[in-house]
């Protein structure tokens, strides 16, 4: 109420002296002085000019120094640092330019204001200095550009062999994460591989649509959260399973959008476990952040997952714990063709009723109900950023 | 040509007009003030619909800010405006998407396209090239009443119990093309489609009346190297907007299809409110092309205008010339053929082959050049000018 009656208060003042200011002028024009055209009208104007150039300096200064803290986080992947180069860098260039012209831009008008014995100097046109300031700009540009272009080839160069993969699937309103399991390994299989999948196969409990044909598939493990390995690159396979969604990794400079019907792809390498940034921070609650950046609908703004970045040791260790998907699912290995059954047995190991494969899962998958109502994160999320 | 046609019209009128002959110049209160055919009378109808869509749009901007910024905050103040909307003292998730998305819509098309060039273009070009009025007054009035109808569309799609469309200003689909995925993408969506149809339509008659005018109706001695840069920035900006709209109509057309008919331009595999939808083979990705192919443009058509006054206003108040005024005409014409050419920057991230990325990134930092030089023609005005600070219009 105080703040309501301030603001009143002050408009009223401004519009007092607004109007004492026009009873001024008005009085002068009955008394009939000799006008001059050189008013205090134009002076207080023109001063003005320099008031707004310090006010809004001292404006953008004062707010970027308080919102320091919500810029650029610290990066933590091999790309980041480039791209943070880049950015800084362009910044630094258009700033400068931005402050130089808005300086100049704002002190002319006050420097040549009116003035009875002066007159305006006739310069319309001068080809030599049109040339410079076309040409300078054009190459700082282009030299911008290029390096902006090498960043940009590395980033979206194809992933390394040795890349690990993890897949994404964006849906209302949570992140769904796969894995390609470690037991293939164990049989021999050179590279662990994600099965394939089919939008037509998705139900309540198959939610990314796991393809149970496809033998790759037999040991994917599905966890609730992302771990990735420092050093190691990760190749992130990204899909939509019903409307768009975005990747957003802020830590790692990753984003990249999650379309129905065109899977998508980043790689990247991570360069802090979590224990490091936490130690590197001074903050025992951060965590990595996996977050939907396009508007996907009501659940929107809860729809994050957590990241877990850790050592090869830790990792393995975690994975090897990790029961497939098809383990935990076991009726659904009547939708394994025959002659894969054993190896999928081989894969998932025993467990009751294994010998008899049920007939089908008479059970009629149940409507989604994460897709009406927005996903409770059970995970506490607590990043940097966050207060 | 103007001062041919009008009189030819006013005979005709008064054919079938048995009045008073005398008073020739005599319109009733609705000719003269509500369909007029006046270009100054429906600049001033353009400019009061744009102040009413302002303050509608900053109001709601207001209102998700608050929230925004203080997510603690109790909003139940609000319940007599939005009611239902608020839910234990937060704005309901859906609703705060809906007011951004209408804060953006109302805001780029209603505001700065028509109420600045609507207002501005209607205003100046008839006076400043000195034609009598625009080439079609007809087409003028039909242009601003289009408006007014799409706006009376919109005002609506924010009192339907589902809520106005609420995907964001871009109206990506698939969540704009399923009514499951979201209430804004309801009834809401519908809305929007049609209204923003409508409003194509006007922004198109305005555009071909706009063109017309300056290359036609331009008097004796007002060659194209004399035209105020006003003019210049409002034709360009009325190329643009002829080049790009009918781009925006055709997506949108294709989405009520999508929406309605089944078809599937812009959607494929998608499993939603637990069932696999049979549309296959559409991309939404062709969606955000077509939106942007005119939403880049956009960011032309709301600038230049601006910089055209801005030109005129700088140069008239200190007293000279502006300085280089082709390079500022050449810098617009190069604006305006790269607007056209920029668009997929704001896709990098959307799934784009990274190899078209490169390009667009490359065209993008040019079109900074014109603008540049802009900025630098505008502060050599200033040196040494004698400036008269004062406001542009209605001073002394």
């Amino acid at each position: 109420m105080t703040n309501i009656i301030l603001g009143v208060g002050i408009v009223l003042i401004l519009i007092i002296l607004v109007m004492i200011f026009r009873v001024q002028s008005l009085i002068s024009i009955v008394r009939g002085a000799p006008r001059s055209r050189e008013t205090t009208s134009n002076k207080v104007n023109a001063a003005l000019w320099v008031v707004l150039l310090v006010l809004g300096s001292v404006a953008i200064i004062w707010s970027s120094w308080v919102a320091a803290e919500y810029f650029l986080p610290d990066a933590s992947s091999e790309h980041g640092p480039k791209t943070d180069d880049l950015f800084w860098i362009t910044m630094g260039i258009t700033g400068a330019v931005f402050f130089a012209t808005h300086i100049l831009l704002f002190y002319f008008p006050y420097k040549y204001q009116f003035r009875e014995n002066r007159k305006a100097s006739f310069y319309p046109d001068n080809n030599r200095l049109e040339v410079i300031w076309t040409v300078v700009p054009a190459i700082v540009l282009t030299l911008l550009v290029l390096s902006g272009w090498k960043v940009w080839r590395d980033i979206t160069s194809d992933a390394p062999e040795q890349a690990m993969e993890v897949e994404l699937v964006g849906k209302q309103f949570n992140w769904l994460v796969r894995y390609p399991g470690v037991k293939q390994a164990e049989l021999g299989k050179k590279k662990a591989e994600l099965g394939n999948f089919n939008y037509r196969l998705i139900d309540a409990s198959n939610e990314v649509g796991i393809d149970l044909t496809d033998e790759n598939s037999f040991d994917d493990f599905m966890p609730r959260e992302v771990h990735l390995v420092k050093g190691k690159p990760v190749l992130l396979k990204i899909r939509g399973r019903d409307v768009l969604h975005s990747v957003f990794l802020p830590q790692f400079r990753v984003k990249m959008d999650a379309v129905p019907g065109m899977p998508t792809k980043f790689w990247f390498t991570p360069t802090h476990t979590t224990k490091e940034m936490r130690e590197q921070l001074g903050n025992p609650n951060f965590n990595f952040e996996l977050a939907c950046t396009e508007v996907c609908g009501r659940g929107h703004f809860s729809m994050r997952n957590l990241v877990i970045v850790e050592t090869q040791e830790e990792f393995d260790a975690w994975a090897a714990k990790q029961q497939s998907w098809l383990a935990t699912h076991r009726d659904y290995l009547s939708k394994v063709p025959a002659n894969l059954q054993q190896k999928a047995l081989q894969i998932i190991g025993p467990g009751e009723g294994d010998n008899a494969p049920a007939s089908d899962s008479t059970a009629a998958p149940a409507p989604d109900a994460a897709a009406v109502a927005p996903a409770t994160n059970p995970i506490k999320m607590v990043s940097n950023s966050s207060k | 040509m103007a001062a041919v046609d009008i009189p030819a019209k006013h005979d005709l009128a008064h054919g079938h007009d048995d009045h008073d002959h005398d008073h020739d110049h005599r319109q009733s209160f609705i000719r003269k003030y509500i369909f007029s055919e006046d270009h100054k009378i429906i600049a001033k109808q353009y400019l009061f619909t744009g102040l009413f869509w302002a303050v509608v749009g900053v109001s709601m901007s207001l209102i998700f800010r608050l929230q925004l910024g203080f997510p603690k905050m109790n909003m139940d103040f609000l319940k007599p405006i939005l009611g239902g909307w608020i839910e234990e003292g937060k704005l309901n998730p859906e609703f705060y998407l809906a007011l951004v998305t209408m804060h953006g819509t109302i805001m780029v098309f209603f505001v700065l396209t028509a109420g600045l060039s609507g207002t501005f273009s209607n205003f100046l070009i008839p006076l400043q090239v000195g034609a009598r009025d625009m080439a079609s007054g007809f087409m003028n009035m039909l242009s601003y009443w289009f408006f007014f109808l799409s706006s009376v569309l919109m005002f609506t799609s924010l009192f339907i119990e589902t809520g106005p469309a609420a995907g964001g200003w871009v109206i990506y689909p698939p969540l704009s093309a399923l009514p499951q995925a979201m209430l804004g993408s309801g009834l809401g969506m519908t809305l929007w489609l049609v209204s923003m149809a409508l409003f194509i339509i006007s922004q198109l008659l305005g555009g071909v009346n706009y063109v017309t005018t300056v290359i036609n109706l331009r008097t004796p001695g007002m060659s194209f190297s004399r035209l105020p840069l006003t003019i210049w920035s409002f034709f360009f900006t009325a190329v643009i907007g002829l080049l790009s709209f009918p781009v925006l109509f055709s997506a949108a057309l294709l989405l009520i299809f999508d929406r309605t008919f089944g078809t599937s331009f812009y959607l494929s595999d998608i499993y939603i409110a637990g069932e696999a939808l049979p549309q296959n083979g559409g991309s939404p990705l062709l969606f955000q092309h077509l939106f942007w192919f005119l939403g880049h443009p956009e960011v032309y058509i709301v600038l230049l205008p601006a910089l055209g006054i801005t030109s005129e206003i700088i140069a008239t108040n200190s007293r000279k010339p502006i300085f280089g005024y082709r390079a500022m005409i050449g810098s617009m014409m190069a604006i305006t053929v790269l607007s056209f050419l920029v668009w997929a920057h704001h896709m990098f991230v959307s799934g784009l082959n990274p190899f078209l990325g490169s390009i667009f990134m490359f065209l993008t930092l040019i079109i900074a050049v014109p603008s540049a030089v802009k900025a630098f023609n505008y502060i050599t005005t200033l040196w040494r000018e004698i400036l008269y600070s004062r406001r542009p219009c209605c001073s002394q």
